[in-house]
């Protein structure tokens, strides 16, 4: 009977672990439809092209390599040679895993997919296809697992300290994978420069108009659906009334954090600009799901409501500031993951006893400082060898043209 | 003959038709155009940096008219097309030397 019972809910967490992963997995639909959209329209087909390529290589180098890096504890396990298809075989009652150990890599796996794609938005419009694959390739396959295992992994940041024991706490990843992310991808735009036209010689700000807001509403809401795998797949489990109310109050305060965020940043930018602007309403959803990402699971409703709106707040501020400072983000994906994962961390100890605030800081800067310098000298690895930024020509034509060798609305062109 | 060519706002265009086949205009030919005038385009916003958009879209509306029909054609269309806000548009008037109907090969008012 017992292990009946254990059967049971060994399949429905496994069950519910790969739904999540799947629902994870659709949010590369919703980066590619956001950053689509917020591109002009001779820049589609690359940035699309990057996003599902991004996808596909995160995928594999954190097969080949990442995951070991992240969980094996010095076990090299190229291909996942070492996982076993039952988490059960060998392991004492007490310390059985409830689901299948491939449906843990499938979850993790579209984690490292989601940190890529901040990156790609950042850089939009001027970077180099393969320049950009390259690095993907080492930061799914070396940057992010190194501080994935320094986090959740539990091991110590080259053997000097341990995050965990000096109370650092990122639930699903507002620094682990969000900020990562922004840190990778603001290394990268330093060395890239701003898009040609962005900023004036007198340090006016030009702005340059996403080509279809259609499609960066329809990503936004993908990434919002997505985020429910997101958070409440890192629960990691379900099948029991204490998982089972933890996901729930995940996915209420998910919910809540997101439209906080984006009553917060309609309502600044209204303020601010005189009109309704809809990029910074969407960016201030997706403030609001990066800054209870951090901590999802202690909040009440009302409390996630007021962590998305000051993640939606200070996501408007972070987006000007950036262009005042001229680092040309195209989507806002530093503010919106970077900025406001930062917050995501720092607010974990408002809601939960066991984290604190010096082991948040010590563990954003640890995140920070690891993945940023280590993507600088990737970056200009590439910036010496390959060239990141197409040609200024190029660059005009759109990198459609340039890279790929077609357009993505081929009818509009006069013939 | 004269060809009145009309620079009109896109969303009078319906009532300018409607205008001009009430007094018997018996064809127009419609082109989407932009342009600026007095008014030098306008700005629009977006994440919180102005941009100017220097041409604005616009209608333009050709029609062939005879000496007798001039001046009610102008009066149809600037009726028609007034708002009486800033870019409601111009109309032009031009001398028309010949008209051919290429289906009979009629010349001239009769083949208006």
């Amino acid at each position: 009977m017992e292990d009946n019972i254990f059967q049971l809910q060994y399949a429905l967490d496994t069950f519910y672990f790969l739904v999540c992963g799947a629902l994870v997995m659709w949010m590369a639909a919703g980066f590619a439809m956001l950053e689509a959209g917020l591109v002009r329209s001779k820049n589609t087909t690359e940035i699309l092209l990057k996003n599902v390529a991004l996808y596909a290589v995160a995928c594999t180098m954190y097969m080949i390599c990442g995951y070991s890096l992240m969980y094996g504890g010095g076990e090299f396990t190229a291909f996942l040679s070492g996982i076993a298809g039952d988490g059960v075989a060998g392991a004492s009652v007490d310390d059985r895993s409830t689901y299948a150990p491939s449906a843990d890599f499938f979850f993790q796996v579209v984690f490292v997919a989601t940190a890529m794609s901040i990156v790609s938005g950042a850089v939009a419009e001027r970077m180099k296809l393969w320049t950009f694959l390259a690095f993907a390739v080492v930061m799914t396959g070396v940057i992010y697992p190194m501080e994935g295992a320094w986090t959740w992994g539990g091991a110590a940041v080259f053997g000097m300290y341990t995050l965990g024991d000096l109370g650092f706490s990122d639930f699903a990843g507002s620094g682990i994978v969000h900020m990562a992310g922004a840190s990778a991808a603001l290394a990268g735009v330093l060395l890239l420069g701003a898009r040609k036209g962005k900023y004036g010689p007198e340090g006016q700000v030009n702005a340059i108009p996403g080509a279809n807001l259609p499609l960066a509403t329809l990503g936004t809401f993908i990434l919002w659906m997505g985020w429910f795998g997101f958070n409440g797949g890192s629960v990691l489990a379900t099948a029991s009334v204490e998982s089972a109310n933890s996901v729930a109050i995940v996915f209420m305060n998910t919910n809540a954090a997101a439209a906080g965020g984006l009553i917060a940043a309609l309502i600044v930018a209204r303020v601010m600009f005189g009109k309704a602007d809809l990029t910074m309403a969407l960016n201030g959803a997706l403030a609001g799901l990066v800054a209870i990402t951090a901590e999802p699971s202690t909040p009440t409703a009302l409390q996630a409501t007021l962590f998305g709106g000051i993640g939606g707040v200070l996501v408007v501020f972070s987006i000007l500031t950036l262009d005042k400072l001229k680092i040309d983000d195209p989507v806002g994906a530093i503010s919106v993951h970077g900025v406001v994962g930062l917050l995501g961390l720092l607010l974990v100890p408002v809601t939960n006893g066991d984290s604190s605030f010096s082991g948040q800081l010590i563990g954003a800067a640890t995140i920070f400082i690891w993945v940023f310098g280590a993507s600088l000298v990737v970056w200009s690895a590439l910036k010496a060898t390959m060239g990141i930024r197409i040609g200024e020509e190029e660059e005009y034509e759109g990198a459609d043209l340039a890279e790929c060798g077609m357009e993505a609305y081929p009818e509009f062109t006069m013939k | 003959m004269k060809l009145v060519t009309a620079i009109v706002k896109p969303f009078k265009l319906d009532d300018v038709r409607e205008a001009l086949s009430e007094i018997g205009v018996q064809g127009i030919t419609v082109t989407e155009v932009k342009g600026f005038g007095r008014q030098k385009g306008h700005t629009e916003l977006y994440r919180g940096a102005e941009y100017v958009v220097d041409f604005l879209p616009k209608v333009k509306i050709e029609v062939a008219v005879a000496e007798s029909m001039v001046d009610q054609t102008i009066e149809a269309i600037t009726k028609a097309a007034n708002t009486g806000k800033i870019g409601d548009g111009k109309v032009f008037i031009s001398p028309l030397e010949q008209v051919v109907r290429i289906r009979t090969g009629e010349t001239g008012e009769e083949a208006i």
